[in-house]
Formats: structure tokens, C-alpha cells, sequence
């Protein structure tokens, strides 16, 4: 039986890309961010949310992509997911969509230079759009950001 | 019924009842021809035996019940308190905390009471013989016709009431021609047990299906249904010729106490479930006020502060946390509301952001009162403490209490107990003599400890001072040049203070003799590194002769702490004060380097010099351009180092925010962060990662 997945929808890099609803807890305006020291060039540092600190992300830079200028529609998508609450700095969010399961095919070797793990799955919409699941867990996952550390030191 | 939801509930409940209970069995032991303490142990005990029972804690159930048997006869004056009473009730609370701890870590409650209720049981039969007084133990099996209930039902029935069911007493005839009268008993309490619960049944219920009874039964119930609810639904039940429905209300319940044997304790029981009707009575023996003035020498007025109970609630701290979250964001509005006025400049506006700012000064500051807890409840175990220690080593010590209502957060108050415990073992086994030593002093047999909390400024002070025999100056001394922990030479330098700070140092202990309570190894250097990862710190005087005092200097809280805040270019940083010596200015001429790295003059020693900027790789500050630079002198141990700053904001009271799990791990220069005034996000350097 084919369920029905509700996913934040986003764009970075002109492709779309979709997080299950329920892993995100807030999607914000860029507010000011603290830098970090010491951390991986993607970390862009911690920002205020409400009066609790968490860390922001560059998605694009996450993922090896080339880090753009941040506009009028840049948003932080706050994800919690693992234990982990996370900032992710998107080039635009703007429409919740429910996919159908039975859409959702394995994602294919490699795409767009996004390394194939850290995609969950590729949704097919309509006749041309296509929708990039990612697999959270591993877009978190805080043994690379030490990994990149040691590398840096 | 589900329990799980009633057990934080149950726990909470257990340790003020445990608490009163020591409580007053100490002041017992002081005056032991005070009936009004027993009433207010018995009480306690009874409250906490309905409890244990109605969650099927049945071994508590069963050593509080033998708890009460004893304490019954005692405040009827059949029995008076002696050495043996005492000891075999305070073993008992050991048992019935152990329970509950085993309890709160997830166990079911067991504990082998076997022995303490023979002994409970030896006490009531020793000394009263027979008198029908163990019958109370169990429910009375001789007595047919009607329903006796024993005190674990009477109470069940009792809180029942209190949260809102319905009693009931419930006569069921079946007719005369009934073939199958346990198939229609079954049905009956089918009926019932669907819509509420059978406290008790007579015939039991094994005799009911073994069809031993004859053509009616009886059961107390408890329930929320209607009266003529439930009699529509026994009817329906066919060959059923009548049925009986008694509400039960507490009236009926104290009496239905009251009409069982005279003799027994279940008789007390019922007029301590009528007397529990009453809340004032009820409350009386948890009163955190009678703990308060705890100290055995005051226990008149612990005895009449009892009424003045203040009215609590119980908050989980993630939901304080959240609160104080949102509030340092109310804070930041209103900033910016105070700003936008005073641009619009329209006088209504401006009165009304006024009117806003004050009612959230106030506001702030009862949110961070409301993590304040009084240290009372960690200073309220040592009563017992210091009596069982005075016993096992054959002193005598009065333990004075002062200031228990001074407040501490709550986070501090979790800390502070462990070294507590020690520094007040350590005053009882080492400070006081013996009795006999203190007389040829000159002093008298019974040897103080005074244990005082009070504010002073934005820190809280514990001291803990004994009148006994004195730090051993030469002694001290000589352990440490032996243990190599100063040389000969560094020990004829010692001011006395010097000295006494030695008896911190790791493994140091000068007891002669190791004792059952202290010289296992544990020293007095643990409570020091707890101490200070506090962020406080302890001092000890102390006079040859005449006694010792620890001092204890703690902050208020562990949430917000005093700092200074630095500026390094756009960005801004946090120092905490604790660990700046001094702030001052160097010049580039003054800075050397040596063997490859900087050093400066500091008050004639080199110490090493560390840029911040180049730390934290400053994306728009570098103090290479500078001729004279801001530094702040830090202290890790007894090594300094200067730090290169562009410049000083000022200082400040900031409240710590961890930098969450994500960051963990991975930023060893910075410890956390914090918000500031105007919302930006700080970060707040760790000093001792930059000494290394």
C-alpha cells in the first residue's frame, strides 16, 4: 500500500530537494549567525532561536557545492533529527507536498556531485519534477565533521 | 489500575514521608516522653504503608505496618521508647529508603524485612503480652457475618475518596433456587470489576468459586459509576433475588474502624483515616518548616512551626528551562521596543514600554528565583547522619543548624551534597574527641557541630565548624614532607592558612588509625576539585584546641556567571571573571620572544603570551598592527598567561547555553555560548584550553 509522506520542499542549486515534515521544526529568515572557530568551512556557526543556541549549516557547502551569496529567499530550515538540532542554510523553502511511497525510487549512483548516501530517495511529481529525498541521519552525521577537523589541523 | 503514572508521585511522597520520619525520630530521641512526635511518626508511617500498599510495594507495606504496631502502642502509653525501640526503627527506615531506591531505579520495590519485623514483633509482644496486639498484623480471619476491612483497605477506601470515587458496600442475595451460584457470583463481579474495583469481598473470593458460601456475599467497591448504574447492571444478572448498595462515605469508614475489636491497632487506623479527613492534621507531619529548625536543640520550635506548611508545586526544570528561554527573548523585544519608541517619540508609547520594562524586570526576576531551592533539603540528611556516626564512634555531637532556608540553585544543590557528607564526617570522626579526651580538655562531653549557609553578596556560604581538637599543625607538616608533597625547607615558610590548605592535597590524610567512617582512601582532595568544578571554593581555619571551620564559597548559580566581554573586531567574546587575575594593556616593545614563542614581564615572572585572534582565526582582527594591545591575565593552577585582545566591552552576568551535541566534540578553545542583550549569539572562551 502506497502512503502518503508530507515533505518541506526546497531548493539549492536549482534542484529540489525534500525533508519529511516531521523531522523539521522551524523553517526561519536568515538571522545574524555567530561564527565558530575551528569548525569545517560548512559550519557557518550558531545562531539564537528563541533563546537556545544551535548550529547553522551551509546545505550547499554540506554537500560540496559551490557556497552562493545569501538572498531575500534564503532560509534556515531548523531539523532535529538523532538527537541533533541543526540549522540548514537553503537557497529558498516555500511549499509542503505529500509524495506518494510508490513514487519514491532508490537514488541513482551519482547526482549532481551530492554523494549518493546522503540521498533517502527521488520522488517523481507530475511529468518532470523531480524531488531529492535526503537521508538526514547521514547529512548529520558527526563523524565526518570530526573527520574534516583532524583533516584541517 | 496503571500505575506508572502515580509513581513519580508516589516516590516524591515517600521521601518526604521517609525525611519526616527521621526527622522526628531524632527529635524523639531527644525527648522521649513527647507524645505528640510519636503521633506525627505514626502518621507519616501510615500515610506511607496506605501508599506502598495501593502501588503493591509489599514489603514497605509490611514494615511500615510492624513500624505502626510498635509506634501504636507507644503513644497509647503501653510502651515506652528505649535504646533498642530506636535502633530497630531506625534500621527500619534504612530498609524503607533502600526500598524506595530501589524503587526509583526502576526495581520492584523488594527488600528482606523478615528479620526487622521479627523484631518489630518481639518488641510489641515482649513487652505487652499478648493483649491481642499482633493480631493486627493481619486481617482478622476469626470474624465471620460481616466485613472487617484491615487498615490497607480502610486507606485504599480512604484516598479513593479523596480522589473523587465512589464507595460503596455491596449486599448481593442470589435466589434460593440458584443452580449454578458461582457462575452468577462470577458474573457479578464480572460487572463490578468492569466498572470499578472490589477492595474486598466476603466470602473470599477463592470460597465464592469454590461455591462456599451460602446464598448471599458481600464486597466493598470502589468506583465512579452511579449507584442505580451499577444496581441495573447486578440485576440484570438473572437469578439474582436482591441487591444492597451502601455508599460509603468517611463517616461510616471512621466508624466502620471503630466497631472492630478494640484492642487492635486497625482500631487506630480507622481514626487515623478520619483524622486524615481533616488536611490540616494531614499535611502537618511533611511540613517542610519543622525541617528547617532541625537541630535537636530547638525541637519546640520545630514542633509549633509545624502548621505554617508553604504551599508547593513540583515543575519538572526542562519546563523552567524553556520558560527562561522565552523570556531572554521577551528581553530582546523589548530592547528593540525601547528603541523604536524612543525614534517614534509619542509620549503614550513610550509610557506604555515603560510600564512593560519594569513588569519584566520583575518578571525576570522570579523566573530566576523560581530555580532557587533552600539548601535545606540537601542539609536535612545530616541530622540522622551525624547520630549514627556519634554512635558508632562512641561520641557525643549536637549538630546546630543555621541558615537552612538560604537558597542555592538547584543545580548547585545537586552538587553540594556529596562533599558535604565528608567535610561533616570528616568534623565528626577527626575534629571531636572522644569523651574522654574532651573532659581532660577541659571541655564538655558533648562535642558541636554547626552547620550555617548564609548569602553574601552574589555568593552563598556554607561553613561547617566543630568545637573539637584542631588541625595538628606539626603533624600536618611532617605527613607532607613524607609524602613529598613540599620539601623541609618550603614548610618552614608555611603561613598557618598555608598548612591547613595541605590537608587538600591527593591522598593526604593524617587520621592515625583507619576508622569505620573515614582514612579509606577518599580524601579531603575530592571535595576540593568538586568544590571548585562549582566554581566555588572551600578555606579552613583553625585554632589548636579549639576547633576547626571549613568555609564553603559557592555562586548562586551554575547558569549564569559573571564574565567579560571582549570585542575582536565584529565579533565578541567571553571570558568568565573566575579565571582573570587582571586586565591591562602591553606594549609590542614589551613582548619577547623567547625560544620561538612570546613572553612578557608579568610582575617579575615570564609568562607565555597567546593572541585570541590568531586563536580563533579572526576573520577581520589581527593584533600584529597594534602598539600597544588589551590583555587579560588568566589563571589555570598556578600558571598564567596573558591574552591579546583588541578591546574591552565590560563586564557582565551571562547566563551559559550549551552549544549543542552537533558542536560537541569538534571547538576545544570555546566552552559554550551565551545571548546577549541584543539578541547575537557570544561565544565564551574556555581558559583553560588556551594555558596548555
Amino acid at each position: 500500500m502506497a502512503e502518503e509522506i508530507k515533505v518541506i520542499v526546497f531548493t539549492l542549486a536549482q534542484e529540489e530537494y525534500g525533508i519529511e515534515v516531521d523531522k523539521v521544526r522551524t523553517i526561519e529568515r536568515m538571522v545574524p549567525i555567530t561564527r565558530v572557530p575551528k569548525t569545517p568551512v560548512f559550519v557557518k556557526g550558531v545562531i539564537n532561536l528563541r533563546g537556545i543556541v544551535i548550529p547553522v549549516i551551509d546545505l550547499r557547502g554540506r554537500f560540496g557545492l559551490v557556497e552562493a551569496e545569501q538572498t531575500e529567499n534564503s532560509r534556515i530550515i531548523i531539523v532535529a533529527a538523532n538527537d541533533l538540532e541543526v540549522g540548514f542554510i537553503v537557497d529558498s523553502a516555500n511549499d509542503v507536498m505529500d509524495v506518494m511511497s510508490d513514487a519514491i525510487e532508490n537514488p541513482p549512483e551519482v547526482l549532481g556531485g551530492i554523494k549518493a548516501k546522503y540521498i533517502s530517495g527521488v520522488a517523481k511529481i507530475g511529468e518532470s519534477r523531480l524531488l531529492i529525498l535526503l537521508n538526514l541521519v547521514e547529512v548529520l552525521s558527526r563523524s565526518e565533521i570530526i573527520q574534516l577537523e583532524q583533516f584541517g589541523e | 489500575m496503571e500505575m506508572n503514572q502515580y509513581m513519580s508521585m508516589f516516590i516524591d511522597e515517600s521521601n518526604d514521608h521517609l525525611q519526616s520520619l527521621n526527622e522526628n525520630m531524632l527529635r524523639l530521641e531527644q525527648q522521649p516522653e513527647d507524645i505528640s512526635i510519636v503521633q506525627i511518626i505514626f502518621r507519616s508511617a501510615h500515610t506511607l504503608k496506605g501508599m506502598s500498599a495501593t502501588m503493591g510495594f509489599e514489603d514497605l507495606a509490611a514494615l511500615t505496618h510492624e513500624m505502626e504496631n510498635v509506634l501504636d502502642l507507644v503513644r497509647n502509653s503501653k510502651l515506652s521508647m528505649n535504646g533498642n525501640i530506636f535502633d530497630t526503627l531506625f534500621k527500619c527506615l534504612d530498609a524503607l529508603e533502600a526500598m524506595v531506591q530501589d524503587i526509583i531505579n526502576g526495581g520492584a520495590g523488594k527488600g528482606d524485612v523478615v528479620d526487622l519485623v521479627e523484631r518489630l514483633k518481639a518488641i510489641v509482644k515482649g513487652d505487652v503480652e499478648g493483649k491481642g496486639a499482633t493480631k493486627g498484623a493481619k486481617a482478622p480471619q476469626a470474624i465471620s457475618a460481616s466485613l472487617v476491612l484491615d487498615q490497607y483497605q480502610l486507606s485504599i477506601l480512604d484516598q479513593s475518596l479523596d480522589s473523587g470515587h465512589k464507595a460503596y458496600y455491596i449486599e448481593v442475595k442470589v435466589r434460593e433456587d440458584c443452580l449454578l451460584k458461582a457462575a452468577r457470583a462470577y458474573m457479578v463481579f464480572d460487572v463490578l470489576e468492569r466498572n470499578g474495583e472490589v477492595i474486598k469481598s466476603f466470602p473470599s473470593v477463592q470460597e465464592i468459586e469454590q461455591e462456599q458460601f451460602d446464598r448471599g456475599f458481600s464486597v466493598y467497591y470502589i468506583s465512579q459509576a452511579e449507584e442505580s448504574l451499577l444496581r441495573d447492571q447486578i440485576s440484570r444478572v438473572s437469578e439474582i433475588e436482591s441487591v444492597v448498595l451502601t455508599l460509603v462515605d468517611r463517616d461510616s469508614l471512621a466508624e466502620l474502624g471503630h466497631s472492630q475489636d478494640s484492642s487492635t491497632p486497625s482500631e487506630e487506623a480507622a481514626s487515623e483515616v478520619a483524622a486524615a479527613a481533616e488536611p490540616a492534621v494531614a499535611i502537618s507531619p511533611t511540613a517542610p518548616s519543622a525541617a528547617t529548625s532541625a537541630a535537636p536543640r530547638t525541637p519546640a520550635a520545630a514542633a509549633s512551626s509545624g502548621n505554617a506548611a508553604p504551599r508547593t508545586i513540583r515543575v519538572d526544570i526542562e519546563r523552567l528551562d524553556s520558560l527562561m528561554n522565552l523570556f531572554s527573548e521577551l528581553l530582546i523585544d523589548r530592547v528593540r521596543l525601547e528603541q523604536l519608541a524612543s525614534e517614534v517619540r509619542r509620549n503614550d508609547l513610550t509610557e506604555t514600554v515603560e510600564h512593560m520594562a519594569r513588569v519584566s524586570a520583575d518578571l525576570q526576576n522570579i523566573v530566576l528565583k523560581l530555580r532557587m531551592v533552600p539548601v535545606e533539603s540537601v542539609f536535612n540528611r545530616f541530622p540522622r547522619m551525624v547520630r549514627d556516626l556519634a554512635k558508632s564512634l562512641d561520641k557525643k555531637v549536637d549538630l546546630v543548624i543555621v541558615g537552612a532556608e538560604t537558597e542555592l540553585d538547584r543545580t548547585v544543590i545537586d552538587e553540594i551534597g556529596d562533599p558535604l557528607v565528608h567535610l561533616i564526617r570528616n568534623a565528626v570522626d577527626h575534629g571531636i574527641e572522644s569523651i574522654a579526651d574532651r573532659v581532660k580538655a577541659g571541655k564538655s562531653e558533648v562535642g558541636t557541630v554547626h552547620l550555617r549557609a548564609y548569602h553574601s553578596g552574589n555568593h552563598v556560604f556554607i561553613e561547617i565548624e566543630e568545637d573539637g581538637k584542631g588541625i595538628n599543625r606539626p603533624k600536618v607538616l611532617e605527613t607532607a614532607i613524607k609524602r613529598g608533597v613540599l620539601s623541609a625547607e618550603e614548610a618552614k615558610n608555611l603561613t598557618d592558612e598555608e598548612t591547613n590548605m595541605l590537608i587538600f592535597a591527593a591522598g593526604f590524610s593524617t587520621a592515625d588509625k583507619v576508622s569505620d567512617v573515614s582514612g579509606r582512601g577518599v580524601g579531603l582532595d575530592v571535595v576540593k576539585s568538586k568544590i571548585s568544578s562549582l566554581g566555588g571554593h572551600v578555606t579552613v581555619h583553625s585554632n589548636w584546641g579549639t576547633g576547626t571551620r571549613f568555609s564553603i564559597q559557592l555562586p548562586l548559580t551554575l547558569s549564569i556567571i559573571a564574565a567579560m566581554l571582549i570585542k575582536l573586531g565584529s565579533e565578541k567574546y567571553a571570558f568568565p571573571l573566575s579565571s582573570i587575575v587582571e586586565t591591562g594593556s602591553v606594549k609590542r616593545s614589551d613582548i619577547r620572544t623567547l625560544h620561538g614563542n612570546r613572553m612578557i614581564d608579568y610582575r617579575n615572572s615570564i609568562i607565555p603570551v597567546v593572541s585570541l585572534a590568531v586563536l580563533v582565526d579572526s576573520p577581520d582582527y589581527s593584533d600584529e598592527e597594534e602598539n600597544e594591545t588589551e590583555m587579560l591575565v588568566i589563571r589555570k593552577g598556578d600558571k598564567l598567561a596573558a591574552i591579546l585582545v583588541d578591546e574591552f566591552i565590560g563586564q557582565s552576568e551571562i547566563v551559559l547555553k550549551p552549544l549543542g551535541k552537533y558542536m560537541a566534540g569538534t571547538v576545544s578553545v570555546v566552552s559554550g555560548a551565551t545571548i546577549l542583550g541584543d539578541g547575537q549569539v557570544a561565544l565564551i572562551v574556555d581558559p583553560n584550553a588556551l594555558i596548555k
